[in-house]
C-alpha cells in the first residue's frame, strides 16, 4: 500500500508523462545510434577496401548496402558457444556491462542545440566514468572465459585502457579551463563565442593527445593490441560467439562513435559553425545543427579508419611508452600552456 | 515524501542505464529463441589453435600490471582533482593557478621517480 501511495502521490500523471518522454527519447536515440553502428561497419569496410584498391562489400544489395543487415541476421542465428569451464554468470554479464556502459555515456551528448537526454552539469566526468566502467567488461570477460588467450588479452587490454584513460582525462582539462564547464552543451556554446569558433586551434596539443588516447581507449588500430589476431587470436572475446560477440562488437563501435561525439563537441564546435564561415557563405546557417554534428562525428570516425589502414600495429612496450612517457607529459604541458595563456590574456 | 532528495536531472541517466541493459538482454533473448544449440565436448573446449589446452588457463602474469594499476590510481585521482579547479579557473585567477602548478610539480617529481625506477619500462 505504501509503495502504491508513493507512486500515485498527487501529480503522478505529470511524473509519468515526464518519464514517458524520457523513455521515448532514449529509445529513439538507441535506435538511431544502433543504425549508425551497423552502417559504421559497412563504412569501415568500404573505406578500407577503397584504400587497399578493393571494392569492399558488393554482393548484398546495391553496392553491398544491405550487408550490415545480413551480418546482423547471421549473428542472431549463430550458435552461442559457452566453454565448459567458463565462469558462467560472469561470462554472461561481461558483454552486457561493455554495451550498457558504452551506450549510457551517450545520454549527455548534445546532438544539437540543447538536445541531450540528461542535462547534467558533470557531463564530461560522466562520460569518462562510463568509459572506465567499460574496462570491467573487458577484464571480466577475459577472466571468465577460462582461456589463455582471453586471459592475456583481457589483462593487456585493461592495462592499456586504464593507462590511456589518464591521458584522455588530462587532455580534456584544457577544454574545461577554456569553457569553464563540464556540461557538453555549455562547452559547445562557449566555443561558438570563442574567436576561432572551435577549440581545436588553441587546444591543438590537447586535441592531439585526445585523439591518440581515444584510439587506444577504444582498442582500435594501431593500438588494437588486445585483439592482435596474429598473437592473441582475438584477445578477450576469443571465446564469445554469436550474439554475445555482437554485443562486444557493437560496444566497440558505440565507443568509437562516442569518442567522435566528444571530439566534435569539445574540439570541433559541435552543432555550431564558425561565425566567419557564415560570413563568407551565408547559406550555411540554414543547415541544421544535427547535420554539422553528425558530419564532424563521421569525420573523426573516418580518421579512425584512415589511421587503421595506414599504420602498422605497435608493440606492447611501445604502446605503454607512448601512453605514459609521451601523452601524459604532453597533456600536463597543455594544461600549463592553457593556464598561462588564460592568466596573461 | 519529505526528506527524500531526488536529483531529477539524473533520472534520465538512471533510465538510460536500465534500457541499455535491457537492450543487451533483449538481443541475447531473441538470439536464444532463434538460434540452434548443439554442444559437444570438443566444441566447448577453450580455443587453443585446435590442440588440447595445456596447463592452467589462468597463468601467472607480470608484476608490471600491478604497478600500472597503482600508478593509474594516483594519476586518475590527480586528473579528477584537476576538474573542479579547471571549471572555476576564471573565477579563482592567478593565485590558484600558481598553487596548482606547485601541485603538478610535486606530482611530476613522483612521475620522474617512477620513470627512473623503470615503472614504465616493459621488457
Amino acid at each position: 500500500m505504501s509503495i502504491l501511495e508513493a507512486i500515485f502521490q498527487p501529480g503522478w500523471v505529470d511524473t509519468a508523462l515526464k518519464v514517458g518522454i524520457i523513455v521515448v527519447k532514449i529509445l529513439v536515440l538507441i535506435a538511431v545510434v544502433m543504425f549508425h553502428v551497423a552502417y559504421a561497419t559497412y563504412f569501415e569496410r568500404k573505406v578500407i577496401g577503397r584504400m587497399q584498391v578493393r571494392m569492399g562489400p558488393m554482393e548484398v544489395g546495391p553496392h553491398g548496402l544491405l550487408q550490415p543487415i545480413a551480418d546482423m541476421l547471421k549473428l542472431f542465428f549463430k550458435e552461442d558457444i559457452i566453454p565448459e569451464k567458463a565462469d558462467k554468470p560472469i561470462f554472461y554479464i561481461a558483454p552486457i556491462i561493455s554495451l550498457a556502459s558504452a551506450m549510457s555515456a551517450l545520454a549527455v551528448i548534445p546532438f544539437y542545440k540543447d538536445f541531450m537526454v540528461a542535462n547534467i552539469n558533470i557531463g564530461l566526468l560522466f562520460v569518462l566514468a562510463m568509459s572506465s566502467l567499460a574496462s570491467y567488461g573487458i577484464v571480466l570477460s577475459g577472466w571468465a572465459s577460462n582461456s589463455k588467450y582471453a586471459f592475456l588479452g583481457g589483462l593487456r587490454s585493461s592495462a592499456q585502457v586504464i593507462s590511456y584513460e589518464i591521458a584522455l582525462g588530462l587532455s580534456l582539462v584544457g577544454v574545461m579551463m577554456m569553457s569553464g564547464s563540464l556540461n557538453l552543451n555549455e562547452i559547445v556554446k562557449a566555443q561558438a563565442a570563442y574567436p576561432t569558433g572551435f577549440y581545436a586551434i588553441p587546444q591543438i596539443l590537447g586535441f592531439f593527445v585526445f585523439v591518440v588516447a581515444a584510439i587506444a581507449e577504444t582498442n582500435r588500430a594501431p593500438f588494437d593490441l588486445p585483439e592482435a589476431e596474429s598473437e592473441l587470436v582475438a584477445g578477450y572475446f576469443v571465446e564469445y560467439s554469436g550474439m554475445r560477440f555482437a554485443l562486444f562488437y557493437a560496444a566497440e563501435y558505440i565507443g568509437m562513435i562516442l569518442m567522435g561525439c566528444i571530439a566534435s563537441a569539445c574540439y570541433l564546435g559541435g552543432w555550431t559553425v564558425p561565425w566567419y564561415l557564415i560570413k563568407i557563405l551565408p547559406f550555411l546557417k540554414y543547415v541544421p545543427g544535427i547535420v554539422w554534428f553528425v558530419g564532424k562525428v563521421y569525420f573523426i570516425v573516418f580518421c579512425y579508419y584512415w589511421i587503421r589502414a595506414t599504420l602498422p600495429r605497435y608493440r606492447y612496450d611501445q604502446l605503454m611508452s607512448i601512453g605514459w612517457k609521451l601523452l601524459i607529459p604532453l597533456a600536463l604541458l597543455n594544461i600549463l600552456i592553457t593556464g598561462i595563456l588564460k592568466v596573461i590574456f | 515524501m519529505p526528506g527524500t532528495y531526488l536529483p531529477e536531472s539524473y533520472l534520465p541517466i538512471f533510465i538510460f542505464i536500465i534500457i541499455a541493459t535491457l537492450f543487451g538482454l533483449g538481443a541475447l533473448l531473441i538470439g536464444e529463441i532463434v538460434r540452434l544449440r548443439r554442444p559437444y565436448h570438443e566444441k566447448l573446449m577453450p580455443y587453443e589453435s585446435g590442440i588440447d589446452p595445456v596447463g592452467e588457463p589462468r597463468v601467472r602474469f607480470s608484476i608490471r600490471f600491478y604497478v600500472i594499476a597503482m600508478l593509474f590510481v594516483v594519476f586518475d585521482v590527480e586528473a579528477i582533482f584537476l576538474y573542479p579547479w579547471a571549471v572555476v579557473f576564471d573565477k579563482i585567477g592567478l593565485y590558484a593557478f600558481v598553487e596548482m602548478v606547485i601541485f603538478i610539480i610535486i606530482l611530476f617529481v613522483g612521475y620522474i621517480y617512477a620513470w627512473k625506477k623503470d615503472a614504465f619500462q616493459w621488457e
